[in-house]
């Protein structure tokens, strides 16, 4: 059993200070237009989330519904790479305080190279890191030192059928909150059965995780959010996000707009 | 250095199970069960039966000896094109079927490119009445229709995949969505020898029934199971892991694995992954595949709808990188003019796919002595479209 460090990053921060109504929002970076990831991060800031997730895109998000796959295809039409992203988020830290995540599928990370991609984004002012492919075992044997060293925050993920082995791992393993999947779905699908997932909410609530929580996928407006939030710390909204901005001819207006909807 | 697979999934540097949290409960139990099940006694007798009296196995070795008579040299032809339903592919879904029935599983999804694999599904999925979802990017449902109404006819839904380049790629994609979509009840019959661990391993250990047949059948024909040589197609993989495998640990065979160039390794619309590729994850594994210096998948090209794919399988990446398999690439122009010659020199109309695997015969300098064996993974039929398409191009006569 390896020791825990203690990191020391806005995303800690952030849980230590706030324990419920946390709201993450997720976008792509690069759409829809290639330089449109800043201005929706000081948007978001503005409006006051208390998370930022960056998606980088990839050509074949497997874990990702028919939106999210649509905003890869368009921010990767647009050019956006990962070198890209690190290049746009070089001054952010002078302009936005909010805690930031990127989330990405492994091989465009691998390619980048993983040591020099924790580092860069760690020196840029990143503070956490979901890469949904990685197997944890890899993560532990090759990557959690590296993480540690530059105070990155790994989130794993769970679902309801991760088994309670599992679920130990990854809370050891995780540094900042949990990513709850809250069904067996794709992102941006409806949800299947609402009691099945409540029991779900409530055993993980009951389990004692060392990590606070997060509830994401088909997190989409008010009363999802705010029934998410009554059994976690808070949750995740991305496809319903990228859905909006998808139509909004003026995301500086629509923005405020969202986040209030959702906090409502 | 040992060939097969190790204890976590790897093949040297290459294979794994990187597949996102959704997926791991059901590629864990799989990994769990696999091997105990597949060599179980029962399992074996249901396997086996049914390949002899459902698929037609043992298929035959045949010696060509107008074709070794052109090459001055003995060529054998292993003849996967005469299973039921046309190619190899039957091989892998009759074996994951009886592993899905004794999961459990009651609903079963597969990806296809040129629509072998998923007609092999289709008819699997028939024979034991089990519910079948084969996906199937629009751009191949469009270039391969008779498939489609084959898998059809057998009471297959075939869903179009509609992202992305909408071919086999997008469709391994879907699929993949759809299981984490259906984690309990449906099992998904990869059909080559890529995706996460088990996958690779379990695909080759069901195809290798190939080389053990080739092993005894040779035995009985010239006095010794080892051939010279084994050639093989490869795409994925699967036809060229079924012959090489119980030759892996034998240095005294040589492992001729042949990708398909498209136009030309450097024209832009190629398959051959070992030349283009570079060790990158897709669909669950580690291995070589084609891809931007950002990391995003490079769409290929073949003219063989089966090879048309970016990545290979992890085992051929580790044959390629230690130098135990050579990998030779053929052009559509090379195969189209083999799967002529090939059938005007033995009767025999190849896939595409296999054509490549003829074509090769120019490229080696075989000794008289030399036992070589060609794994002729499918017939032909499929691609008559085409071959009446391209013939006024590529043949002079």
């Amino acid at each position: 059993m390896s020791t825990s460090v203690v990191l020391s990053n806005r995303i800690i921060q952030l849980f230590e200070n706030k324990k419920e109504n946390i709201l993450n929002i997720y976008f792509t970076a690069g759409f829809p237009h290639l330089e449109d990831t800043v201005p929706i991060i000081k948007s978001l800031a503005a409006a006051g989330v208390d998370l930022i997730e960056i998606g980088m895109p990839y050509s074949d998000p497997v874990a990702d519904g028919p939106i999210i796959q649509e905003s890869n295809m368009v921010a990767l039409d647009n050019g956006m790479t990962v070198k890209k992203l690190l290049d746009q988020l070089k001054d952010i830290r002078k302009e936005v305080s909010v805690p930031i995540l990127l989330m990405g599928y492994i091989n465009p990370v691998l390619q980048y190279g993983i040591e020099a991609f924790v580092r860069d984004s760690s020196a840029i002012g990143i503070d956490g890191v979901i890469l949904p492919d990685l197997p944890m075992e890899e993560y532990e044997r090759h990557y959690k030192k590296l993480f540690e060293e530059n105070n990155l925050s790994f989130i794993g993920l769970i679902t309801p059928n991760t088994s309670e082995k599992r679920l130990a791992t990854i809370d050891r393993l995780s540094t900042g909150f949990i990513y709850m999947v809250s069904t067996n779905s794709t992102t941006g699908n409806e949800s299947k059965s609402t009691q099945a997932v409540d029991q779900y909410f409530q055993r993980i609530q009951a389990s004692g995780l060392v990590n606070p929580r997060l509830i994401g996928f088909n997190i989409k407006d008010h009363t999802t959010f705010a029934h998410a939030c009554s059994f976690a710390q808070g949750a995740i909204i991305g496809s319903a996000f990228i859905k909006m901005i998808r139509q909004s001819d003026n995301i500086h207006r629509d923005i405020p707009s969202f986040v209030k909807n959702i906090r409502g | 250095m040992s060939y097969q697979v190790d204890s976590n999934g790897y093949y040297g540097t290459f294979g794994g199970a990187y597949v996102p949290e959704m997926l791991f409960p059901n590629v864990e139990e799989l990994r769990q069960q696999y091997m105990d099940i597949i060599f179980e006694e029962t399992f074996q007798e249901e396997f086996h039966q049914l390949l002899r009296d459902y698929v037609g196995r043992p298929t035959p070795l045949f010696f060509a000896q107008r074709l070794s008579d052109k090459y001055n040299t003995s060529i054998y032809l292993k003849r996967e094109d005469l299973c039921h339903t046309g190619a190899h592919k039957i091989n892998n879904t009759i074996g994951q079927i009886i592993l899905a029935k004794r999961l459990n599983k009651k609903r079963i999804i597969a990806e296809t490119g040129a629509g072998q694999h998923g007609v092999a599904t289709a008819t699997a999925c028939a024979l034991m009445g089990l519910e079948c979802i084969v996906y199937m990017g629009e751009v191949d449902m469009a270039r391969q229709k008779l498939n489609v109404e084959r898998m059809r006819m057998m009471g297959a839904e075939v869903r179009p995949a509609k992202t992305g380049s909408r071919t086999l790629k997008d469709a391994t994609n879907e699929a993949l969505r759809d299981w984490i979509n259906n984690p309990v009840d449906t099992h998904y019959i990869i059909g080559s020898v890529v995706g996460p661990h088990p996958y690779p391993d379990l695909v080759a250990k069901l195809q290798s029934v190939i080389s053990e047949e080739i092993q005894m059948q040779l035995m009985e024909k010239v006095g010794s199971p080892d051939p010279d040589y084994v050639i093989a197609c490869v795409g994925g993989g699967s036809n060229a892991a079924g012959a090489f495998y119980h030759y892996l640990d034998n240095p005294n065979v040589q492992l001729i694995a042949v990708e398909a160039a498209g136009k030309g390794v450097h024209s832009g619309y190629s398959a051959a992954t070992t030349y283009l590729g570079k060790p990158g994850v897709l669909h669950g594994s580690k291995t070589l595949l084609m891809q931007t210096d950002d990391g995003q998948v490079v769409e290929p090209h073949s003219i063989s709808a089966g090879l048309d794919y970016p990545g290979i399988g992890p085992m051929h990446a580790h044959l390629f990188d230690s130098g135990r398999g050579k990998f030779y690439s053929v052009t559509d122009e090379e195969a189209f003019k083999a799967a002529f010659m090939i059938s005007r020199t033995e009767g025999i109309i190849p896939a595409l796919e296999t054509a490549h695997a003829f074509a090769v015969l120019d490229n080696i300098r075989f000794e008289p002595t030399d036992i070589v064996v060609i794994n002729v993974s499918g017939r032909g039929d499929k691609d008559l479209q085409t071959y009446i398409q391209f013939k006024d191009e590529y043949i002079k006569d």
